[in-house]
């Protein structure tokens, strides 16, 4: 899938939250993207839920081995030092605080930080997989998601409709538009889109957002 | 050491209409694929399936969704099959879902002897709902029931005729899980090792843990490359 000029932006700035000798699980869609944009020799340890530490790139479909997928159903390859394991032990890595990063898609963000993105009822309906254990307990929770939704709804709000994946867990949103951080103050506006105003995000945002005019940086 | 090499009509015939049965795999890699094609064969009924997915449409257990031999599912994540959404949604299945390393410690307590476990996982989600919450040491947590099957179906890479087991690369999943925590462990192995041929320190699943092992011996396309 190509991508806009404005979410290449997005994806290339939440890459730099990936740092060397994380431990790191990247959500299905635009957070799988991210590998495309670390510095290559990067030395970080990328977790599969489906049992697999150290996963190596993508491979084609010519050269894919037929036993070995990552979660979202792509083949994927080995480095070395990569290890493979059940199902049991790679949660185990996750709940036991293993995870130093994860980062995730959203339906919803709350200003508190509850994520909502596994379900529409009625619409969407595939089961929540492993986003309840990775949102819940990775040391670090991002979203990286379009600001707004296809129907052009912010994303962002002051309470998820939508039923939750896990509560207060968000650290930082990383959109097209706004880098914004999760504090116990509120939702604090740190960078912008570079062409965008201040006031457009605010525009695009149902939630208040603090503001520092000499702390904001653009991406 | 015993030879538990079985064939696959009668290892399959150990399993009863009603049965809970497991089934290994997480997408294609690890799916018993021909112990599920010889159950739709026999076409035993009202099955509960404990499967992390459903796999995708006319793959996997799919074929015992389309069957009609599946009363109930318990997974973590259908989203792969359209057909098992649309089962769910029209009432004619039951599916259960659960968190996907809740399910994994649910089948691995069974598997270990213990009855249930404590979490915090999904508390204040619509997946806690209906389950027991107790306080342990000042805090809330969910009961997590053990999860324990009649049957398992397995896919091993290699076995040797007493069951101890290696599985390929992400093929591993669920399958060692599954093997600890069902009455019956059914294993189907691409290769059958002597014993001895698989090195003591190099099993994954001990054989004492197995019931029967189906050697297979050609593969059909369901465990090839899928070109999405």
């Amino acid at each position: 899938m190509a991508l806009s000029g404005d979410n290449e932006r997005m994806i290339r700035r939440a890459a730099r939250e990936v740092l060397a000798g994380m431990t790191v699980n990247l959500g299905i869609g635009y957070p799988t993207r991210i590998v495309d944009y670390l510095e290559p020799g990067l030395p970080v340890c990328l977790h599969s839920e489906n049992g697999i530490s150290g996963q190596g790139p993508a491979l084609p479909f010519e050269r894919a081995d037929r036993n070995l997928i990552d979660a979202g159903g792509a083949y994927v390859s080995v480095l070395p030092g990569t290890a493979f394991f059940d199902s049991a032990t790679s949660f185990a890595l996750v709940r036991g605080g293993r995870l130093d990063l994860t980062i995730l898609g959203a339906l919803q963000i709350g200003s508190n930080g509850d994520l909502a993105n596994w379900t529409i009822p009625g619409k969407f309906t595939p089961g929540v997989g492993g986003g309840m254990e990775l949102a819940q307990k990775a040391r670090r929770v991002v979203v990286l998601s379009t600001h707004l939704d296809k129907r052009g709804q912010g994303k962002i709000v002051s309470q998820c409709s939508l039923p939750l994946t896990a509560r207060a867990c968000v650290d930082r949103v990383y959109t097209d538009m706004a880098v914004i951080d999760i504090t116990a103050e509120g939702m604090l506006l740190r960078e912008i889109a570079v062409g965008l105003t201040v006031d457009d995000v605010i525009a695009a945002t149902a939630v208040p957002l603090l503001i520092n005019e000499n702390d904001l940086d653009t991406f | 050491m015993i030879d538990k090499s079985t064939g696959i009509e009668e290892a399959i015939s150990r399993i009863a209409d009603g049965a809970i049965v497991m089934v290994g795999g997480f997408g294609v890699p690890g799916t018993p694929f021909m112990l599920i094609d010889e159950l739709v064969r026999q076409n035993q009924q009202r099955l509960t399936v404990i499967k992390n997915d459903a796999n995708e449409p006319h793959m996997g257990i799919d074929h015992l969704l389309r069957n009609g031999q599946v009363a109930r599912l318990i997974v973590s994540h259908i989203g792969l099959n359209p057909h098992a959404i649309k089962l769910m949604n029209e009432g004619r299945i039951e599916v259960e879902f659960c968190a996907q390393g809740i399910l994994a410690e649910r089948i691995r307590s069974a598997g270990a002897g213990l009855p249930a476990f404590l979490t915090d996982i999904a508390m204040d989600t619509q997946l806690a709902r209906g389950k027991q919450t107790t306080e342990f040491e000042g805090r809330q947590y969910l009961v997590e029931k053990a999860l324990k099957a009649d049957v398992a179906l397995v896919h091993a890479h290699a076995s040797d005729p007493f069951g101890n087991l290696i599985y390929a690369g992400s093929a591993r999943n669920f399958n060692p899980l599954m093997a600890m925590a069902a009455g019956t462990v059914i294993v189907e192995t691409e290769n059958l090792l002597p014993l001895g041929g698989i090195s003591a320190g190099a099993v994954h699943t001990p054989g004492p843990f197995v019931d029967h092992v189906v050697q297979l011996h050609e593969l059909t396309g369901a465990y090839g490359v899928v070109r999405r």
